[in-house]
């Protein structure tokens, strides 16, 4: 005992293993529990910080490296609820000795992203905003709506394919159905679809993914069935191409070429292949009209296409071609929203002039 | 019902993932990679119905010998080629029904699919992604024509934009002393691209993410139904 006593002295001498305030493993605030802070403060003599994780059969880690004697470092990707151990080691000069100090920490998760306060507090103003517009709509209120041309000319483009007995193309993007920017275009399909049931014109829908090949039958086929035309709709029409992204453009392009489309709608998600498209439809004198809210691709569209819905049109589509008051009121909501961003980035401009830093730490999510 | 199921169940999911985006504690910090992953499934069961589709849009016109019937054989073969290689050799390290497929591999250098994937299907993606270049040259001819005050500004942006990017347009202006730094072709692209394009690049992401969020709203709150099918 006497000896054991003598040795646990000794080692401490040599390696002086503190848990002390120098060095805290610290909860991360307001997350989903998957960090912890480490922070340090060390004597003025200490040089080079090595810090390490150890697990649970006492292997250590390095996981950072430090010159700074008081400053602090964030774990992340750890699990909820789960017990850390790490240790900080330096050299002290003075000693001559390195010191050893250990410290443990639990993260936990909370139940608010306080630095997602701003986000929220946006999110709930716009809401209340399109909400509100909608119960004003509801009442019967007439909303004023600008023009949106690329929408009004549905109507000249259908009337064209009908004229000339040619099909329509309906190129619904290249993203999946969990893309928003493809149910709008679905949304916008089935006002198009509906419209060319009423003509007996023909919609050639080729898509890219599966998901959005039944999505987009489901929509044209009601589309039909509502124009009270349900023998008119050809289920062949509406058919999967391929994934694959180049692919996909050589299969429309031939499509184009071939069938020679009075009318090609280009409406959804796409990226490179935007330019491919729109100038093989410009080759054949269709007329195009397209929509993305992909801003680099939106310059493309402009040059080849006859229309272009640019960002938010594309998906104030829905709302524009039904005239359902409730919708058009959510369009209002929308407005609210540009103006207090509009708002937000003149105080934020002049704050800023002035030095003061406030409205961008406060409104900065990352 | 057709209709009340799919709307009950769009506003539950949708209020669960926006409240999920403000709470980070169990189990709403598992319920977006959740629903990705059941999203996965579900599409993993609708990649059969789009081989159905390909094979019998693709051999109903082969087999009434419409225009171009060709191309749509062509297709077919294409699919059931790389489709029967990858089942019977596998690809990369993955085995096939009958292995590896050593003899084919020696004799080919890879595995049959692989071989097909490297040698022709990418050469034929590149090719469709090469066409980019000739066709942003026409569309860039439309584009500068001058027709309006616009087009004109557009035309003298590009112009300076193009040199600016390229070292003969610094070379250009590269005996400009050194205050008159911002008329050097190279400054000028900078802030062009800095400033007027990234500014009107925010503009549209700005009013194009209102547009999301209302349109999500409209779904989730069951206002905006087309994508059901009907908006009645």
């Amino acid at each position: 005992m006497k000896y054991m006593i003598l040795f646990i002295v000794l080692f401490a001498c040599i390696f002086p293993l503190q848990a002390s305030s120098a060095f805290q493993a610290i909860d991360n605030a307001w997350d989903d529990g998957t960090a912890l802070i480490l922070k340090w403060e060390l004597p003025g003599d200490s040089l080079r910080i090595a810090i390490s994780q150890i697990d649970e059969s006492g292997i250590a880690t390095l996981i950072h490296e430090s010159l700074d004697l008081s400053s602090e470092f964030k774990v992340t990707e750890l699990e909820p609820n789960k017990d850390y151990r790490f240790s900080l080691t330096t050299y002290a000069l003075s000693s001559g000795d390195s010191l050893i100090y250990q410290t443990m920490g639990k993260p936990t998760q909370q139940w608010f992203y306080m630095h997602k306060l701003a986000l929220l507090l946006l999110f709930l103003l716009i809401a209340i905003a399109v909400l509100y517009n909608i119960y004003v709509a509801r009442r019967g209120k007439e909303l004023f709506i600008r023009r949106i041309n690329g929408l009004d000319s549905m109507e000249e483009a259908i009337g064209r394919a009908t004229e000339k007995g040619k099909p329509i193309l309906f190129v619904p993007g290249i993203g999946d159905l969990d893309d928003i920017q493809t149910i709008a275009s679905l949304t916008i399909l089935s006002h198009l679809a509906h419209r060319a049931a009423e003509y007996n014109s023909e919609v050639i829908v080729p898509c890219r993914f599966s998901m959005v090949l039944s999505a987009a039958r489901e929509v044209v086929k009601e589309a039909y069935l509502r124009a009270g035309k349900p023998d008119s709709y050809r289920e062949n029409n509406i058919f999967y191409m391929t994934d694959d992204q180049f692919g996909y453009v050589a299969g429309i392009d031939g499509i184009m070429l071939r069938e020679q489309p009075a009318a090609n709608f280009f409406l959804g998600t796409f990226y490179a292949e935007s330019l491919i498209l729109a100038e093989t439809g410009f080759s054949t004198g269709a007329i195009q009209t397209s929509g993305t809210a992909n801003a680099h691709q939106l310059p493309f569209f402009v040059v080849s296409c006859d229309y272009t819905l640019i960002g938010e049109e594309l998906f104030a589509a829905s709302a524009y071609l039904s005239r359902d008051p409730q919708q058009l009121g959510s369009l209002k909501g929308h407005d609210f929203g540009k103006a207090l961003f509009i708002v937000l980035i003149i105080i934020g401009v002049v704050l800023e002039m002035f030095g003061i830093g406030f409205l961008r730490q406060f409104l900065s999510i990352g | 019902m057709k209709r009340t199921l799919p709307m009950i169940l769009t506003f539950l999911v949708g209020m669960i993932v926006i409240l999920s985006e403000f709470i980070p504690h169990f189990p709403f910090s598992k319920i977006n990679s959740t629903l990705e992953s059941w999203y996965l499934i579900i599409s993993g069961f609708a990649m059969l119905l789009g081989l159905i589709s390909l094979v019998r849009v693709n051999s109903s016109k082969v087999a009434s010998k419409e225009e171009n019937w060709q191309y749509y054989l062509a297709g077919l073969i294409s699919l059931f080629t790389m489709v029967i290689f990858g089942l019977l050799w596998g690809m990369q390290e993955t085995a096939g029904l009958l292995g590896h497929g050593e003899s084919i591999q020696n004799w080919l250098g890879k595995k049959p699919f692989d071989y097909l994937f490297d040698n022709a299907y990418l050469h034929l993606s590149a090719t469709m992604f090469s066409l980019l270049a000739f066709f942003i040259a026409s569309a860039a001819y439309r584009a500068f024509i001058i027709r309006s005050f616009e087009s004109n500004l557009l035309m003298i942006s590009a112009i300076i934009v193009i040199l600016g990017r390229t070292s003969f347009g610094t070379m250009l202006t590269s005996w400009l002393p050194q205050r008159l730094y911002f008329l050097q072709m190279s400054y000028m692209t900078d802030f062009i691209m800095k400033y007027p394009n990234t500014a009107a690049q925010r503009a549209i992401m700005i009013s194009a993410a209102l547009g999301i969020f209302g349109s999500s709203l409209r779904i989730i709150i069951g206002i905006e139904r087309s994508y059901l099918g009907s908006d009645k």
